[in-house]
């Protein structure tokens, strides 16, 4: 299997504060990624730098005809700005020369009622705002998915639509998805491989070998606990 | 109309609608504030063409377009806020501005001068405001993402950091257009009050494209008509106009607050 990505000693520090340092992993093509770690441990920053908006050092190798969409954690935007739904989207299909038909397959994917189209962004709630940043992700059919806590602020239905479309996406598209999150369930569902973001207790490797109560216990400097339950098959 | 009025009319005409669109983007990106004070530093560059007796227009300019890659450069190389760097390279440019000009020649600079419109200073004008128009039409896509968020619009296969630079350069082209007529300290306005208006008029992007279009042209042909009529200079009457619509448009539901 092919790589998506190969990241190799990676290091962010900005100015005296390092960060994190000496990382290396790779994600395999259609595969998922999860991030986990507790605040501050560097999830977004390593985001930030796969994408290129901050300077690192290391290698970040991405594969060739690699098209990227990225969910930002939050945004905060004005909210009187007068950009509605359809001037985001549109924008975006220009730019990646899709049709108008593929905001509409967008919109649908993440259950965004195409009313939204007219809606001002800043009028929108947490979660629709969140929930178009998602569509506008996936208008020009991106091959890795980079989600930074795409259920953020997304209502229980929401985010079980949400998982069931990255899930899909992985299974029929072949895409690879790069997911922070904080839901330890989805992680186990959803993820092919943990990587645990810590200064002391860093890890990388399969669900089950990762959230292990000791590890978390580790990472997250608390008692934690996830419980497994058992699957058919499992 | 004579044809040093046609020409005058065609070159207020072409100006105002780059202003009505670059200042759409200006007010967007919260520079409201930065405008105004980007807009001063074509003072050194009149200046210095006046002592070294060359056109005091492409001193402007050059001085203008200088100022938005130094700003580019300063805000995209340093951690110091854009506010800032715009604010100490505003203050110098204008101590440094008022130094090499003298009073009566600091005056015309910042509030324009009327007079006749040579026939290759029309044809530089309009082409340069017609490159603005296509610049602003053209890469909106670009500039609303950019605009949402840099990271997005990085992986929406935008170059965010030449964008910044050439929507600078073409904000400082803008001001240049305006300094004949309206001078450094109400051109910056022509920019911002047209779109401030549009911002709460609007409901989407071509709606605020639009309106502040039209606010900067209709300030810009009732404020030339009203000097013309009372015999006043053109510039402070533009954007008296200009701000009499902003306050006026207040009036309007978008604007109060709840």
């Amino acid at each position: 299997m092919t790589n998506a990505l190969d990241v190799q000693n990676l290091a962010v520090r900005f100015e005296a504060t390092e960060v994190f340092h000496d990382l290396s992993f790779s994600v395999p093509r259609g595969t998922c990624l999860a991030v986990i770690g507790p605040n501050g441990a560097g999830k977004t920053v390593l985001f930030k730098a796969l994408i290129g908006s901050i300077p690192h050092e290391g290698t970040i190798s991405w594969a060739p005809g690699t098209k990227l969409g990225y969910v930002p954690q939050k945004l905060d935007i004005e909210r009187d700005l007068p950009l509605t739904g359809r001037d985001f989207l549109r924008a975006k299909a220009a730019i990646v020369k899709a049709s108008d038909t593929s905001i509409r397959i967008a919109l649908n994917q993440v259950g965004l009622d195409h009313a939204m189209l007219s809606t001002p962004i800043g009028n929108m709630s947490g979660g629709r705002f969140q929930r178009l940043l998602v569509a506008f992700a996936l208008i020009g059919n991106p091959n890795v998915l980079l989600l930074d806590e795409p259920a953020a602020g997304i209502d229980e239905p929401g985010q079980e639509r949400l998982n069931a479309m990255i899930g899909r996406l992985q299974a029929e598209k072949d895409v690879t998805v790069l997911l922070i999150s904080h839901d330890l369930s989805v992680v186990y569902e959803y993820a092919t491989a943990v990587l645990c973001l810590s200064k002391t207790h860093p890890c990388f490797g399969a669900p089950r070998k990762v959230l292990t109560p000791e590890n978390l216990r580790d990472l997250y400097g608390a008692a934690s606990t996830f419980h497994v339950h058992d699957q058919p098959g499992n | 109309m004579t044809s040093q009025e046609i020409n005058s009319f065609a070159l207020c005409l072409t100006m105002a609608i780059a202003a009505g669109l670059v200042g759409c983007f200006a007010v967007m990106r919260r520079m409201t504030l930065a405008a105004d004070a980007i807009s001063h530093i074509a003072l050194p560059g009149l200046g210095v063409a006046l002592v070294l007796r060359i056109n005091p227009m492409l001193g402007a300019l050059t001085m203008l377009l200088f100022g938005a890659v130094l700003i580019w450069a300063l805000e995209t190389e340093t951690r110091i806020a854009t506010e800032t760097i715009t604010g100490v390279v505003f203050s110098v440019a204008l101590a440094v501005g008022t130094l090499t000009t003298s009073g009566e020649q600091l005056i015309e600079a910042l509030f324009g001068r009327p007079g006749a419109l040579a026939v290759p200073e029309l044809i530089v004008g309009v082409v340069a405001a017609i490159a603005v128009i296509s610049f602003i039409l053209v890469e909106r896509n670009r500039l609303v993402i950019a605009l949402v968020s840099p990271e997005i619009a990085l992986t929406s296969g935008i170059n965010v950091r030449r964008m910044n630079l050439l929507f600078l350069l073409t904000f400082a082209l803008t001001v240049a257009l305006g300094l004949r007529y309206l001078g450094v300290l109400l051109m910056g306005s022509l920019i911002i009050i047209p779109a401030a208006t549009a911002r709460h008029l609007a409901r989407n992007l071509t709606q605020m494209l639009a309106v502040s279009v039209i606010v900067a042209v209709t300030s810009t042909m009732a404020g030339t008509y009203a000097a013309a009529v009372f015999g006043r200079q053109s510039g402070p009457c533009i954007v008296a106009v200009a701000g009499a619509i902003f306050f006026l448009s207040l009036l309007s539901a978008g604007a109060v607050k709840g």
